[in-house]
């Protein structure tokens, strides 16, 4: 069982790892990358059965980021898990990385090359089916935006999911209520989300999306009707953990300036020795 | 040259679906890997006995074509051998970014089957025509397009594909078509094509139904004493350069023949070949830049010239005789 407190501080760790990054590189997604390391986190260190050397195992759980975008909280993760070399992660976005700004399936444990939105939750219909054929005990999680859900193919997946009785299918949204334009509710409404996806045939769980100790408790008591699949509706702040990148929809994908940076580190490392 | 049908005389009524769904389902009862995905298109893909006797391996999607295309991904990066049979307008269209992204760039090993294509769906129209999908496929890195002649041909792909290990979008037709071959006793490769008559005045490069056309347009060149070299590029990528190459060389005159836009298909795919490597004069013939005429597959290949009478015509033009 692992512990709370390595959880918050594996998060927060993962934090300053990719302001580091995004800063180095001059680009990223910043926001929302802030947005779901609580959700990477308690999945890769609290709930996913993977073995950073053996990528390939068959009876791996599958992990797919259909909002492939925010990815440098993925990288710092998967780096941090042994995938690959730590020191890697200063290549990001550099010339012919293959740490790039999307999802990329050259990186050990990365599943499937994503980016373009709503291809995510069909792939993982996909590997949910193939491991009710194959008998495999093995889950699948898929992460989505909460603006991701004006893709019309999101829907598509959904009504397969519970026509195939997916209950090894466990869908996320980092719901922080923003998009690169503004509001979501103003962009392109998708309330009542919970409802939604209840009517698609899915059991719904909100959670707070930066707890990540009440991540991991509500990941594993999964599946929560047997033959359902599962949405777990997370409730994240975008930009969460760097005061000025908290619900400002400019940090989409804003670069810190050095000035920026310095605070950020500064707030993130100061939220590490609080965690002692 | 062997089993090549010089004349079309087979009375064939066999449409290359049935063909597809024949082969796969035998395939598919020894290799339980094996899955077929439909989009509420059994029928239409012949893929009824399949589902009754292997229901099993028959992933049922619904219209819902970019789900279709992303749940055969997943299916493939888990091991499964995925083969979707869906029209060949809709899957080469509504899912082109699942195809490009979920398929190619993933490097996962799913077999596009776009039925009913071209022209065959005749009266249908615009919508339902897909004249474009060669173009689109073709462009994307990592993805092999093919289309077989006739059933002799679509039988020889499909068990090829079992274990070819790169994505393929193969589009074939609705309609039974008469035979390009006497049988299927012969060696088929991908990516090789085959001289289905040797000639030394012009070279026919046709694919799918129009090699038959092809041939046909030989045998009356044949009978006004010019000699037609027929290529069947039943793979469009990767294209056979070489064979293009020889035949530019050998008979320094070209005509592409192919049921699909003159703008971005076999035509296209020759001419970037030949202009690049050994210029010499082309003709591309297809469908024109317009929604195609509604009718029946002959009926709408008389109209756009895609015939015996037209092409040997042309040839002859191009001969100077």
């Amino acid at each position: 069982m692992v512990d709370d407190l390595f959880l918050k501080r594996k998060a927060a760790q993962i934090r300053k790892d990719l302001i580091k990054m995004i800063y180095e590189a001059g680009t990223g997604h910043t926001g929302s990358s802030l947005s779901n390391t609580d959700i990477l986190t308690a999945l890769y260190y609290g709930v996913m059965n993977v073995d950073p050397k053996n990528p390939n195992w068959e009876d791996r759980d599958r992990y797919v980021q259909s909002k492939g975008h925010a990815v440098e909280s993925y990288w710092a993760v998967l780096a941090d898990k042994g995938f690959f070399p730590k020191d890697e992660l200063s290549t990001f976005s550099q010339f012919n990385s293959r740490l790039i700004g999307h999802p990329n399936n050259k990186v050990p444990g990365v599943e499937m090359n994503t980016g373009a939105l709503g291809h995510g939750l069909s792939i993982s219909v996909g590997m949910a089916l193939a491991a009710k054929m194959d008998n495999k005990a093995y889950r699948v999680y898929t992460l989505m935006g909460d603006g991701e859900q004006a893709e019309g193919s999101v829907w598509e997946a959904a009504m397969s999911a519970s026509q195939y009785k997916l209950d090894n299918l466990i869908g996320i949204i980092d719901r922080n209520r923003l998009q690169i334009t503004g509001s979501t509710s103003d962009v392109m409404s998708n309330e009542p989300l919970d409802e939604k996806w209840r009517s698609f045939g899915w059991e719904v769980v909100e959670v707070d999306g930066n707890d990540v100790v009440e991540l991991v408790n509500t990941f594993k008591k999964a599946p929560y009707a047997s033959g359902k699949p599962t949405l777990v509706l997370a409730n994240t702040v975008k930009g969460k953990g760097v005061s000025l990148a908290e619900n400002v929809a400019g940090w989409h994908h804003k670069v810190p300036s050095q000035e920026e940076y310095e605070q950020a580190m500064g707030e993130l490392t100061k939220q590490l020795e609080v965690l002692q | 040259m062997n089993n090549v049908a010089l004349k079309a005389n087979s009375g064939n009524k066999i449409a290359n679906r049935k063909v597809v769904s024949d082969t796969l389902l035998g395939l598919a009862n020894v290799n339980k890997d094996i899955l077929v995905l439909t989009s509420d298109s059994r029928g239409s893909a012949s893929m009824v006995p399949f589902a009754e006797e292997l229901p099993d391996q028959l992933v049922e999607v619904g219209i819902a074509e970019q789900n279709l295309v992303g749940i055969a991904a997943g299916l493939a990066a888990s091991g499964k051998k995925p083969f979707v049979a869906s029209p060949a307008c809709f899957l080469s269209m509504r899912s082109i970014e699942q195809i490009k992204v979920d398929v190619a760039y993933s490097r996962t090993n799913v077999k596009l089957i776009g039925i009913s294509g071209g022209v065959s769906y005749g009266a249908l129209g615009m919508s339902h025509h897909s004249v474009q999908d060669l173009a689109v496929t073709r462009a994307i890195p990592g993805l092999h397009v093919m289309m077989p002649a006739d059933r002799h041909e679509t039988k020889k792909m499909i068990e090829a594909l079992i274990d070819y290990d790169t994505p393929v979008y193969l589009r074939i037709g609705r309609n039974p078509v008469e035979d390009s071959y006497l049988n299927d006793d012969y060696h088929f490769e991908i990516g090789k094509a085959v001289t289905m008559k040797e000639g030394n005045d012009i070279t026919i490069i046709a694919t799918g139904e129009t090699v038959r056309v092809a041939l046909d347009t030989a045998e009356a060149l044949q009978n006004d004493g010019v000699s037609c070299r027929v290529l069947n590029m039943h793979t469009i990528k990767p294209l056979d350069e070489a064979a293009i190459i020889k035949a530019a060389k050998e008979t320094g005159r070209i005509i592409t023949m192919e049921e699909h836009s003159i703008y971005g298909g076999l035509g296209a795919a020759v001419s970037e070949v030949v202009s690049q490597n050994q210029p010499v004069p082309m003709k591309i013939i297809g469908i024109p830049d317009e929604p195609a005429i509604t009718g029946k597959t002959p009926e709408v290949f008389n109209h756009y010239g895609i015939s015996a009478a037209n092409v040997s015509r042309i040839a002859k033009q191009m001969i100077g005789n």
